[in-house]
């Protein structure tokens, strides 16, 4: 039996919404028992003084994207493993949208064992909703289920096809599964680059109004009345979709959403002269959108953080605006980023770690994302305030696509504990 | 010596004084052009690429000819054809160009941007050409001149913009640098062809063009671009004529002195009438052309001048 005590933390613990000094007891992987500040460790144990530093549920990251199969030299299972650890993530819930998508038990399978080979932490893979994530007939989301997929998703790609999608869901609902969409209007979305409006019309750059995403989600949010599926979506990003997606709670409909912490952080203007790496699907949104999503999270009306972890090569960023790939790695500057919220007291730390851990949990079903008893040990220790600048060359993922190259940041992930065992030590 | 910049990739950052030195500058070529006072030592020495990564004749020839004016070894590069066919990226293109050591790179390109990408990749002095529907700096600084030669000043005059303003890069060059000599912009255009957040540009806009021409001193009509007429954001070419295009009773609205300009080229019937194009008491239209030789021959003599006191003089002398 191996026990290790976590002394002199401070707790963050979003079930109780509470942050302040206590201890915490380990059991064979297993959180035993939450203390207080002045309990003494059982003598058997290893003890690690946490230094007064913040002790939260370790992060559950929903939609990360790991290049395998198909396009590992951007990330691998291994790489995505220790990127993960290095940012106090404990499981990385995985995108089907690989090369070729994850549609089948057999893929399915692939992706699970290279997890188990080479991964730290603990992967949990989503599957596509239909055939090579191409809209048209759905995949055997009874079979990937029993294979062990833990959501369905075409990702980025919207299903146009209404009567697709709504069998899609209706199929899913039978099965209790978890259908995870993108609110995009295709029609009006399609070639744009950044959010249209002033920024958008000075650059030259096509752009989607922001409208786009609550059209989207206005259909869907239809359907879900229609089939009563289990439904998350994964990125709210403007205010205008905000007031749709807190009715459908209010009727009881059971829908979840999420956003990329991208979104959270920054806004258009930082685009600037055309910088590739802030260029994210959805594009990043006015000023008055982000801080009317941070809003929400606060609130609890967006349910979930994510990174949107994605990574891409140098070739596919080094190009003009318009051409250049979406997405950014995000798992090593998830709580970094998430950390600027606190620190502009826009959120507080249990609040954020509802968002990262608990939330993400619940929906998925898991016991993890709380500092309870019987809830698995995986665990981060951070210091919230420790400040450096990033150096992008420094990032552990194999892509370094990150738009947060040289920005000054707060927050060191000192250490990320899964199933009890310690996977990550910071400086 | 007022003017700083080391590329002349748009007018947006150019300070209001930078721009007036090059028009003063222009101002002077536009005379010794008229008289055949020839300058073929101001660039004696450089050479200058031309790199055309979309369809030019117009533009292409101007700068060709307004390097040539200078002296500057001239190489016309026609890249649809080219290396991007066969895979090479922007940035490939760039480096490779960059190694045969041009002095002036003279670059068009269909994406916004690209240009500003390019000119971060290579050593010599970056005009942009036109990128996507980002900016066509030569273009605004040649109508600036124009106004400037028929008005007598380029402040406090009330110039309207009108047509295709959404997909328009000269629309955008034009709005940035007439609101920096502060005058009063006005821009006509159906709302299809509007670009987004157009409230915050400090004009003003309107859908109705007897309304938008009423009073003003310069009419500036737009191209539209062949495959937007039909359907997708105006009904058809004739009821665009109809509303949009400038015949003299609309043109009866603006100021008697108002001159009209078009960047070319026409398309006569759709966004303007012939006989307003043709007609020499208004239109100013063939100026705008001899216009342009002048103001790429100042903007390439300023930078020029700027590239050479970079180089340290060993390096000069190579």
């Amino acid at each position: 039996m191996k026990t290790t005590f976590f002394a002199n933390a401070r707790l963050i613990d979003p079930v109780a919404l509470t942050d302040g000094p206590g201890a915490i007891l380990i059991e064979d992987g297993i959180i035993k028992e939450v203390l207080d500040a002045g309990a003494t460790p059982p003598k058997s144990a290893n003890v690690i003084d946490c230094g007064g530093q913040c002790l939260a549920p370790g992060i559950i990251d929903i939609g990360v994207k790991v290049s395998e199969p198909g396009e590992r030299h951007k990330e691998s299972f291994r790489s995505v493993g220790v990127a993960a650890a290095a940012g106090g993530v404990t499981t990385i819930v995985t995108r089907p949208d690989t090369l070729p998508a994850i549609d089948t038990p057999e893929t399915l399978e692939f992706v699970e064992r290279r997890a188990q080979e080479d991964a730290p932490v603990h992967v949990l893979p989503m599957a596509a909703l239909t055939k090579g994530r191409e809209g048209r007939e759905m995949t055997e989301i009874g079979f990937l289920q029993d294979a062990g997929a833990v959501a369905f998703t075409d990702c980025d790609r919207v299903v146009t096809n209404t009567k697709v999608f709504s069998r899609a869901l209706t199929y899913a609902r039978s099965l209790g599964a978890l259908v995870i969409g993108h609110v995009q209007e295709p029609g009006l979305s399609e070639g744009a680059a950044v959010t249209s409006g002033k920024f958008a019309s000075l650059r030259g750059l096509p752009g989607v109004s922001p409208m786009a995403e609550r059209m989207a989600l206005d259909r869907d949010i239809a359907l879900l009345e229609m089939t009563g599926a289990r439904y998350h979506v994964d990125q709210i990003t403007t205010a205008r979709a905000l007031p749709a997606l807190e009715r459908a709670k209010r009727n009881g409909l059971q829908i979840t959403a999420g956003i990329g912490v991208h979104h959270l952080t920054l806004n258009e203007l930082d685009v600037a002269d055309y910088r590739t790496f802030f260029k994210l699907k959805p594009p990043l949104r006015s000023e008055d959108d982000r801080v009317a999503v941070v809003q929400a999270v606060a609130e609890g009306l967006i349910d979930i953080i994510s990174s949107m972890h994605t990574p891409q090569d140098e070739e596919s960023k080094r190009l003009p605006y318009e051409e250049a790939a979406s997405g950014a790695v995000g798992l090593e500057t998830l709580l970094p980023a998430a950390l600027r919220l606190y620190h502009a007291e826009m959120i507080d730390l249990p609040r954020l770690f509802r968002a990262m851990s608990l939330n993400p949990a619940h929906l998925l079903g898991l016991t993890a994302g709380r500092l309870q008893a019987e809830a698995p040990a995986d665990l981060v220790l951070f210091d919230p305030d420790a400040p450096f600048q990033l150096d992008r060359a420094a990032l552990l993922s194999k892509s370094k696509n990150t738009p947060f190259d040289g920005a000054r940041m707060q927050g060191r992930i000192l250490g990320t504990w899964v199933s009890g065992e310690r996977i990550w030590e910071g400086a | 010596m007022t003017f700083r910049a080391k590329h002349l990739l748009g007018i947006e950052p150019l300070h209001p004084t930078e721009i007036t030195t090059l028009l003063d500058l222009a101002d002077g070529y536009a005379d010794h052009n008229r008289r055949g006072v020839a300058h073929r030592d101001v660039l004696a020495g450089l050479t200058q690429i031309n790199m055309f990564f979309e369809n030019s004749t117009r533009t292409q020839a101007s700068f060709e000819l307004a390097g040539k004016r200078l002296g500057a070894d001239v190489m016309n590069m026609g890249m649809q054809a080219s290396s991007i066919k066969k895979g090479e990226t922007l940035i490939d293109t760039a480096l490779t160009l960059n190694a045969m050591r041009p002095d002036l790179l003279v670059v068009r390109h269909p994406h916004s941007g690209a240009v500003d990408l390019l000119a971060q990749k290579v050593n010599c002095a970056v005009l942009n050409a036109g990128d996507g529907r980002h900016e066509h700096p030569t273009q605004a600084l040649l109508d600036a001149l124009t106004i400037r030669r028929a008005k007598g000043r380029l402040h406090r005059l009330s110039i309207a913009i009108c047509g295709d303003i959404a997909h328009s890069r000269v629309a955008r060059s034009n709005i940035m640098l007439l609101g920096k000599m502060e005058n009063r912009i006005r821009l006509i255009a159906p709302p299809t062809l509007m670009p987004s957040g157009v409230a915050d540009f400090g004009v003003e806009v309107f859908e109705n063009m007897e309304e938008g021409l009423k009073d003003v001193d310069v009419v500036m009509m737009l191209r539209l671009q062949k495959e937007r007429m039909d359907g997708g954001f105006i009904p058809s070419e004739r009821e665009y004529f109809h509303r949009y295009g400038l015949d003299a009773e609309k043109l009866a609205h603006a100021k008697p002195d108002a001159i009209v300009m078009h960047p070319g080229p026409m398309n006569r019937g759709v966004e303007i009438d012939g006989t307003i194009a043709d007609d020499i008491n208004r239109s100013v239209i063939q100026e705008q052309v001899e216009m342009g030789v002048a103001v790429r021959m100042a903007a390439m003599d300023l930078l020029a001048q700027n590239l050479r006191a970079s180089r340290s003089p060993a390096e000069v002398m190579v």
